[in-house]
């Protein structure tokens, strides 16, 4: 079977990647190239601990434990100058300042009852898992499942291991695409026609736009997040930490500036600091606004940041449905075209998961997952944006 | 009263600070140096010897008008942005500026918020030195860090320097380091003959215009017994330690070493000086549209030096690479413009003409001593390119083939603490050329990347800085009231 999938970001990585793993003559197709945007425009964050119990929450437990040993196949079969994904299982840290307990032990609980380890931690042993967390702090709940990985990298591993499976890159714009039948016969991109028998969308913010290109439009939009980037430090951060506000962010539809901290250290030794939340279209110009409201509700967290230099920020885009949940699966409208986007801010940690209903829908392999509640034929998803 | 921001105090911002005070403007100035006059005024007073002065009179007038504007020196300016229509007292105007007054490594730096009509960005160039083998031992310096020491300090990087790269800055380059007491062991300009002769004629002193001041250098480097080679550079530095010497070759007209010509010479220290590079993040973080590409990127501008966003003006190095006499032309154009001045007010006259001179004297240094392709062949495999983070050239060449963000995550290349300030070109070269060669073609490199979200137009490879300057994560927040023009 002949598969183009569009979008060169960790979720076309791994869809080609799991496609060409079984059997499929992959194509992945990029305008710009591999992880040339979102994915190398965000934090790595493989989190069980901000999804409330859900058809989300499903798709992240069940990530969350194939990325284990995903990232230890890709690293082991590293060659040349291929980057390590920099998986580290270091667990998350959440944490309610007073007036946020109850919230925060109430949310626990209900993650605890679809099987998410969360505990809470007393004084003394949170005093020794984050010695410089800020002691205002009074609740905090320890995510041991919680992890972390270079996304770019990660990314281009993937790529390289679908490569390695016979997957063929070609950097190239998607302008439109031939039917037959009332079936996608073959796309046409700025190199030339491509025959496929399928193709999947995964242009990520840009989805919807392709989507209207192969004759679906899909309401997916951008929404711009900030991260921050400290100069190196000796590690003083051990664990993804963040504020239980994060935990209303994702799925708030107010289009103004949010912002919910995460606070983790990386390899390299430099702090990241994570993020804003805007809807501003594809606006390249973010301004102080994001950086100066994480940097307050960081040095909240840790005191010690104050004096903390910082040496750059970025941002991307992170594709988002308008029911704050992936799309994946077959497009109702148009015959073997397959969607996987919309993880706004997730879309690593989902990708292993997406990939596998995306194989599910595409080649019909088994999957434990129920592809129902990201279906592109819901209510709401089949509309220009 | 026009309220005008000028960011930098060099050649290009103090005649611009002296235009708008004229043309009866509220000026603010801020630049990140310890006093105003950036690297060409680099003086101190009773320190600098008089010889390594140039224009000293001009400085003095410059400073003096200064008395009418607020000056913030040690200002690390770390974001700017256009304003919006406020409420009295609350920030607005055309843009807004915030920077970190005080010494970097002090205590809490003072937090000023710059709201004006207009700005003129005059952040001037950083030189630039490629990466050669051994070019990472301690004696090895850029042209202008050497420069630098001699005029501020009066110290001298070596005693026995040579000094290497292209372009006509080498020269009081060489003459300082004499001055202060090193034996300058040569100068080994890069550029050919040929290609000196395509821009010049073929000695560079000989050029009508800045003859004057050429004929000096050429003066002093006969006084002082500096050999001058054209077609010539270092291609390794070796030594253990430090520097004890370094390997020059004859170049190619593309600055490929000619095999057989290597000859080592005995020195203490390397000064490379091989062009300039923009300091172009505060004009991309406004969303000035930026023409070129890695061998030369530059903000647009038009006649009255306005860039492509509203009341934001831009002059000196970050327009071209021209010199301080362009750079004072521009500014004080940029000036009197950004204070609401016409374009044809005859104030303007005299530096419209010096200005449309010293374009075309840059197109000839372009044309002269621009980079050429071949130096990439002077590299070993594992010489370091990026110095913060240790990447070797082989590391970016085995990344070359994904985006440009992508590699630089995966390599590391670029991200330290200079954020590629010193290696970004060099990066960008090497990435461009393992492509093409992948791709069996000769390396064109006119874009690395075309980021395909990206609004800016051109291709700005490594000049985007969204933070215009190191910050600590407390000095961030604080008021949002403007603080100029207070008193």
């Amino acid at each position: 079977m002949r598969i183009a999938v569009i979008g060169a970001g960790v979720v076309g990585a791994t869809c080609a990647f799991e496609l060409a793993e079984r059997g499929a003559e992959v194509v992945l197709i990029d305008r710009v190239g591999i992880a040339a945007e979102t994915s190398s425009r965000c934090e790595g964050n493989l989190l069980v601990s901000d999804k409330a119990p859900g058809p989300e929450a499903e798709l992240a437990i069940h990530s969350n434990a194939r990325w284990r040993a995903l990232a230890e196949r890709l690293d082991a079969e590293r060659e040349g100058g291929q980057p390590e994904t920099e998986f580290e299982a270091k667990g998350g840290v959440v944490v309610a300042f007073p007036g946020g307990e109850e919230a925060l032990r109430r949310f626990a609980a209900t993650q605890r009852g679809i099987g998410v380890r969360a505990e809470e931690l007393g004084a003394e042993r949170l005093l020794a898992a984050e010695p410089h967390l800020s002691p205002e702090v009074v609740v905090a709940i320890h995510y041991p499942d919680d992890a972390q990985l270079q996304p770019s990298n990660a990314t281009q591993a993937l790529a390289a291991a679908a490569i390695r499976r016979g997957a063929r890159l070609v950097v190239a714009e998607v302008t439109g695409s031939r039917a037959e039948a009332g079936r996608i016969a073959a796309i046409e991109t700025t190199a030339g026609a491509i025959e496929v028998d399928a193709v999947v969308n995964c242009a990520g913010p840009w989805a919807g736009e392709l989507g209207r290109r192969l004759g679906a439009p899909l309401d997916i939009r951008p929404r711009r997040g900030v991260v921050l980037v400290t100069t190196p430090m000796p590690q003083r951060v051990f664990h993804k930490v963040y504020d239980a506000d994060y935990v209303g962010a994702v799925g708030s539809g107010d289009a103004t500036l949010q912002t919910s901290t995460v606070v983790e250290s990386t390899p390299g030794g430099t702090v990241l600091i994570g993020s804003s939340r805007e809807r501003v279209g594809f606006d390249e110009h973010p301004g102080v606004d994001p950086v100066r409201a994480i940097a307050a509700k960081a040095t909240r967290l840790f005191p010690f940041l104050e004096e903390t230099i910082l040496l750059r920020s970025y941002f991307g885009f992170r594709p988002y449905a308008p029911d704050h949940l992936p799309v994946i699966g077959e497009d109702p409208r148009v015959g073997g075209l397959f969607h996987a986007t919309g993880h706004e801010g997730a879309g690593i940690g989902l990708a292993p998961a997406t990939a596998e209903l995306v194989a599910h829908a595409v080649l019909g392999a088994p999957t434990s997952l129920d592809p129902v509640p990201f279906l592109p034929g819901r209510p709401g998803i089949g509309a220009a944006a | 009263m026009t309220r005008v921001a000028i960011l930098g105090a060099g050649p290009a911002g103090l005649a611009a600070a002296e235009a708008a005070l004229a043309a009866g403007a509220q000026v603010t100035v801020l630049d990140e140096g310890a006093r105003p006059g950036g690297q060409f005024w680099r003086h101190r007073p009773g320190l600098t010897d008089p010889r390594m002065q140039h224009g000293v009179r001009r400085f003095e007038q410059l400073q003096s008008a200064l008395a009418g504007a607020e000056v913030h020196s040690g200002a690390a300016v770390w974001s700017v942005e256009p304003g919006e229509p406020g409420e009295p007292g609350e920030v607005g105007g055309a843009v807004v500026l915030r920077a970190a007054v005080g010494p970097a490594d002090g205590a809490r730096r003072e937090a000023v918020v710059v709201e004006a009509d207009a700005l003129v960005i005059a952040t001037g160039a950083h030189d630039l030195a490629l990466p050669i083998p051994g070019w990472t031992l301690p004696g090895v310096t850029t042209a202008g860090a050497a420069q630098a020491l001699a005029k501020r300090d009066g110290v001298s990087v070596g005693r026995r320097t040579l000094v290497a790269g292209a372009g006509p800055f080498l020269l009081p380059v060489a003459q300082s380091l004499a001055l202060v007491g090193s034996t300058v062991v040569g100068v080994h300009e890069a550029s050919r003959i040929g290609a000196l002769a395509g821009g010049w004629l073929p000695k560079p002193w000989q050029l009508l215009g800045k003859a004057g001041e050429l004929a000096q250098y050429a003066g002093a480097l006969a006084r002082h017994r500096i050999p001058y080679r054209v077609g010539s550079g270092v291609v390794r530095v070796l030594g253990d330690e430090r520097v004890e010497g370094a390997v020059v070759a004859q170049l190619d007209a593309d600055w490929r070493p000619r095999p057989g010509t290597e000859r080592v010479i005995e020195c203490d220290a390397v000064a490379l000086g091989h062009g300039f590079v923009p300091r172009l993040e505060a004009a991309i973080m406004l969303g000035c549209e930026v023409a070129g590409d890695r061998r030369g990127r530059f903000v647009v501008v038009d006649d009255g030096q306005r860039t492509t966003r509203p009341q934001v003006f831009a002059a000196g190095e970050v327009t071209g690479i021209g010199g301080a006499d362009a750079a004072l032309a521009e500014g004080a154009i940029a000036g009197y413009r950004a204070a609401g001045v016409a374009q044809d007010d005859q104030r303007l006259h005299a530096a419209l003409r010096v200005r449309d001179r010293m374009r075309r004297f840059a197109r000839r240094l372009e044309t002269a001593h621009g980079i050429r392709p071949g130096w990439t062949a002077w590299l070993d495999d594992d010489t370091i390119v990026c110095r913060c983070e240790a990447v070797a050239k082989r590391a970016i060449v085995e990344r070359a083939e994904v985006p440009l963000r992508a590699m630089r995550l995966a390599t590391r290349a670029g991200l330290g603490p200079c954020q590629a300030r010193t290696c970004g070109r060099a990066v960008e070269a090497i990435v461009s050329e393992a492509r093409a060669s992948a791709a069996g073609v000769a390396a064109a490199g006119e874009t690395v990347d075309g980021s395909s979200s990206s609004a800016q137009g051109g291709d700005v490879g490594f000049d985007r800085r969204p933070l215009l300057a190191p910050v600590r994560l407390g000095e961030l927040g604080g008021s949002d009231r403007p603080t100029n023009g207070e008193n």
